[in-house]
């Protein structure tokens, strides 16, 4: 096994999140009851035409230029014919002789090693319907309300190695078109595909083996274990002295094994020819310039001015800048409260860990920078302690709750009151006679528990600070 | 010029501008611009015409056979009695208001069965209107029914269809062209007032010379094609087919524009085309081309169109004989681009959202290959297989890249002519209307028989066909008149002036006699 190495290059399909379809304008809104989000010209109805969206050719360009493509200033359709029933035209509209972006490519970081992967193309083209099979009645439905979501395919040269490599590659490109709002990215709905091609070869030549094309990948970890599958697959054949055959593979993940759909024989000849129904796209410098200008800074400009602007740890500046929306929660507070490292605290410990248990995403946080902002005050300067702190935070990342409101009307203030808190402890000490006499022997811990035991008394309210120096003071 | 100006207040019996000496016996004798000034005028009413037009369908439709779809006779009236509501009421106050039209069977009309003449569609009801049908009916044109044609626009007889032959109104044992044969035959038969057809490779130019009526494609993208069933995408243009070249103008005028549902349309300031009627054409250069009387061209075309070119010499234009150049490759490179742009047209008819699905069938291959096999007749297979063939890999330089690259050198020759001339005249079709019956047994030649109608596609042109005479047995014989892009009023300047020193020949059937 040591001997081979892998050679992986990616097609990867991005549906954009635009309001409207690529050539009509019915809605992209995912779900509503089959067949209601249709018109004459996503069913295929004789004698309809397609009219391009114009923000589908704008984030296309976005995407391009943010992965260092050239953009092809006269690009345009051209018609890829095959019959099938989640094609209403059968033909699917798509871009094969001029795609919209050329020759890029992306810096990657996998295993702590930088690496260049080259990009071909990138071209636009419509999806097709869905297909509901009914077993039972042997009977198929076709749901056209998915036909002429605009898709963007993202063409990798071959220059991948592993399934680090692929994820690290997949991820980068997941956030950077996520930063530029292009799409949301998410692999378990399909608004992001990847079907990786992949062959093998002995270490240290240069020559291509035969590769196969994997479909089916819903999510990293079934990219990696498919990559494995099918490096150790192919692997064994040629030890075996048989021959890698060019097709086209199912990845069936509860299995965890992969079934041949077609080989290269049955492969169909789409007759490509340019869409007569939509002219050729120009795109001037001015239109491109204006789309370079908007483009956002992206995460690993933003990680490093983090890191150097706020001062906060590499690992929490990676994080954060994972997502765009989490940066700018993140960046907004520190401004806004002062004390980045605190505000990082927030985000990296109980933000991640509530995302987690909601199984939410970093783009579905709804709180807003100013109550965070004024939590991180309220703790700062001892009005309430951290206890209650952590109790307040959940209620600003459930409902965006304003923190002053919600601790006066809680009664959640901090007691700072030092008669108050003498009594109090007075109190504990005489409760207690053994934990005095612990500690008094010197056992630390017998402290911890007065403390605990003041706090309760408390309901959490009491000024830990005070706390530890009026007991010290009284024992 | 037998086309005296003068008011006419009753409309019967008394003669009309345009029918010249004949009797005026119907409605559907007067041009649709003089019906609609009749109408607005109040002379007569929406429902006469509509009447006039039903009778004159009733009357000869068993002959002629121009329709597939023919709206039911009380919906006419009902359309016509709101129609003229809207008249009194000063909502409509157009040219077309009130005057009867036929549509041909390839452009989409909501409700209204749509068949493209084939058997594939024979049941299909479009949920849309064509943008052209939307624009004639908010003019208050009266829609009757659907004209019969080759089935997917794909012949030049109307002896495809899946609906019966139409014949000649000329003469019954002839084919009126095709493919908007329908069209032109109800136009020639004065069944309705004028018609819109399509024109991708002459379907509307030659119906006309065949039918003796007039009709004309305009420049590619003028007229939205949205509702239009593909065939040749980037060839094709709706148009209207009249009895005369004004009333081409009026409803030329009333559908092209702009249309933000076909993006192949372009955005035109509004030419005025009525204010090219003039007969002036003092100046105006006209090339011939030498290549246009190539020895396939019958002699009696040939003469009728040479005696065009006189008469319009001594009215002033100066004409001029040129070498066009490769005209021959203009049918070659029309039926490569055309059957590659149908063969991907004509994939959605496939049996699983609309029109015919065959019977039996175990799997989806099967239904798609029945459903093909049994839907489309042997001409629209041929020109799907000849598409399939010309993009298929391997063959795609070869056929459809050259295809393209002659296109392109066409379009320049037709370039460097508009340097010099402002029109290039030449016949429309190398012979008069066949015979029923003989042209489908030889395809090649009777593709052969588009070779001076291809080009105007090709380079997107506007031109039209005028009758200009008829042979020694009576049959109709066209003029062709081409303009450089946009330039439909040189056309049609020069057309008119031809038109008005002529009358207008009536067809036999349109007479009320029988034709042959």
């Amino acid at each position: 096994m040591k001997d081979y190495e892998s050679v992986i290059g990616l097609e990867v399909h991005v549906e954009l999140s635009t309001q409207t379809k690529i050539f009509c304008g019915c809605t992209t809104e995912f779900g509503g009851e089959p067949n209601t989000h249709t018109c004459p010209v996503c069913t295929g109805m004789p004698g309809a035409l397609p009219v391009l969206n114009k923000q589908v050719v704008e984030h296309a360009i976005a995407v391009g230029l943010a992965t260092n493509c050239e953009i092809n200033r006269n690009c345009r359709f051209d018609r890829k014919n095959y019959f099938y029933p989640d094609n209403p035209q059968d033909y699917q509209i798509s871009q094969l002789y001029e795609p919209i972006c050329l020759n890029g490519f992306v810096d990657i970081n996998a295993d702590g090693e930088k690496k260049k992967i080259r990009i071909h193309e990138i071209h636009m083209e419509e999806d097709a319907g869905k297909l509901i099979h009914d077993e039972n009645a042997a009977l198929s439905y076709v749901d056209l309300n998915r036909s002429g979501v605009p898709l963007i395919e993202i063409v990798s040269e071959p220059d991948m190695r592993s399934a680090q490599e692929v994820i690290a590659y997949l991820e980068k490109l997941r956030t950077i078109i996520q930063y530029l709002g292009a799409s949301d990215c998410k692999l378990q709905e399909g608004s992001m595909r990847a079907d990786v091609n992949l062959s093998v070869r002995k270490a240290g030549t240069d020559s291509l083996g035969t590769r196969t094309e994997m479909k089916n990948l819903n999510s990293f970890k079934a990219i990696s274990r498919a990559i494995a599958a099918e490096t150790a697959r192919q692997i064994s054949i040629i030890e075996e002295g048989g021959n890698v055959i060019q097709e086209t593979r199912r990845w069936d993940d509860n299995k965890e094994e992969s079934f041949s759909m077609r080989s290269k024989e049955d492969a169909q000849d789409y007759r490509y020819f340019p869409e007569p129904d939509l002219p050729g796209i120009f795109i001037s410098q001015k239109w491109i310039d204006e789309i370079k200008a908007f483009q956002p800074e992206f995460k690993d400009e933003k990680k490093e001015r983090y890191i150097s602007e706020y001062c906060i740890p590499e690992e929490d500046a990676d994080i954060i800048t994972d997502s765009k929306h989490l940066a700018g929660i993140f960046e907004r507070t520190a401004v806004l409260c002062g004390e980045p490292k605190k505000v990082s605290n927030w985000l990296m410990v109980d933000t991640l860990r509530l995302l987690k248990e909601k199984s939410m995403d970093a783009s579905d946080i709804k709180f807003s920078p100013e109550n965070l902002a004024k939590l991180i005050k309220l703790t700062g300067s001892g009005i309430i302690n951290s206890t209650v702190a952590k109790e307040v935070f959940e209620e600003i990342f459930e409902h965006d709750t304003d923190p002053d409101v919600y601790i006066k009307e809680h009664g959640l203030a901090q007691v700072n009151d030092e008669s108050a808190l003498r009594e109090t402890i007075q109190k504990v000490i005489d409760e207690n006679p053994q934990s005095v006499e612990d500690y008094r022997n010197g056992k630390e811990k017998a402290m911890g528990f007065l403390v605990g035991q003041t706090m309760k008394a408390m309901a959490g309210k009491a000024n830990p600070g005070m706390v530890n120096n009026i007991l010290k003071e009284l024992l | 010029m037998h086309r005296k100006k003068k008011t006419v207040n009753t409309w019967f019996p008394e003669q009309s501008d345009f029918a010249g000496k004949d009797d005026i016996l119907s409605l559907m004798d007067f041009t649709a611009v003089e019906l609609g000034e009749k109408i607005k005028s109040g002379d007569v009413s929406v429902v006469d015409a509509a009447k006039d037009c039903l009778d004159a369908i009733e009357k000869s439709e068993k002959d002629i056979c121009a329709f597939i779809t023919r709206i039911d006779e009380k919906e006419v009236i009902r359309q016509a009695e709101e129609i003229q509501k809207k008249i009194d009421a000063g909502e409509l106050s157009g040219p077309l208001a009130g005057v009867p039209v036929a549509i041909k069977d390839n452009i989409c009309t909501e409700g209204i069965r749509t068949t493209c003449a084939s058997r594939i569609l024979s049941d299909f009801i479009p949920p849309y209107s064509a943008t052209v049908v939307s624009k004639l009916q908010n003019e208050g044109a009266l829609i009757v029914g659907k004209t019969n044609m080759d089935e997917f626009a794909m012949g030049s007889t109307t002896e495809t269809s899946y609906f019966g032959v139409t014949k000649n109104p000329w003469n019954l044992n002839r084919v009126p062209g095709g493919s908007s044969g329908g069209s032109a035959a109800a136009v020639s038969a004065h069944q309705v007032t004028f018609a819109l057809g399509s024109d991708t490779g002459g379907s509307i130019r030659q119906p006309c010379a065949y039918c003796g009526v007039t009709g004309i494609k305009p420049t590619y993208g003028s007229v939205s094609r949205n509702g239009l069933i593909a065939y040749g995408s980037s060839l094709e243009q709706i148009g209207p087919i009249a009895k005369d070249v004004r009333d081409c103008a009026v409803i030329l005028e009333a559908i092209m524009g702009h249309d933000t549902k076909d993006s192949t349309s372009v955005k035109r300031k509004k030419p005025g085309l009525l204010s090219s009627l003039t007969e002036d054409i003092t100046g105006v250069r006209i090339g011939v081309p030498r290549d246009y009387f190539n020895s396939g061209t019958d002699i009696q075309i040939k003469d009728a169109v040479l005696e065009a070119v006189k008469v319009l010499t001594k009215k002033g234009a100066v004409v001029e004989e040129f070498d066009l150049s490769l005209v021959e490759y203009a049918v070659p490179a029309y039926y490569i681009i055309a059957s590659a742009e149908a063969g991907s047209n004509l994939s959605r008819f496939d049996g699983v959202k609309y029109g015919f699905r065959t019977k039996e069938y175990n799997d989806l291959h099967q239904m798609y290959k029945r459903t093909r096999s049994e839907g489309f007749g042997d001409e629209v297979k041929r020109r799907i297989m000849l598409g399939s063939f010309v993009l298929s890999a391997g063959y795609y330089d070869a056929y459809y890249m050259k295809a393209l690259k002659s296109k392109a050198l066409i379009k320049k020759a037709f370039d460097s002519a508009f340097e010099k001339y402002d029109v290039i005249l030449g016949p429309v079709t190398p012979s008069v209307a066949p015979e029923t019956g003989t042209s489908l047994k030889d395809p090649i030649k009777m593709y052969l028989g588009d070779i001076y109608t291809v080009s105007a596609n090709l380079a997107g042109l506007p031109a039209i066909s005028v009758p200009c005479g008829l042979d020694e047995e009576g049959m109709p014989i066209g003029l062709q008149l081409m303009g450089d892009c946009f330039n439909e009023k040189d056309v049609l300047k020069v057309a008119y002036a031809f038109e008005k020193t002529r009358d207008y020949q009536k067809s036999p059937a349109a007479s009320g006699g029988k034709a042959v």
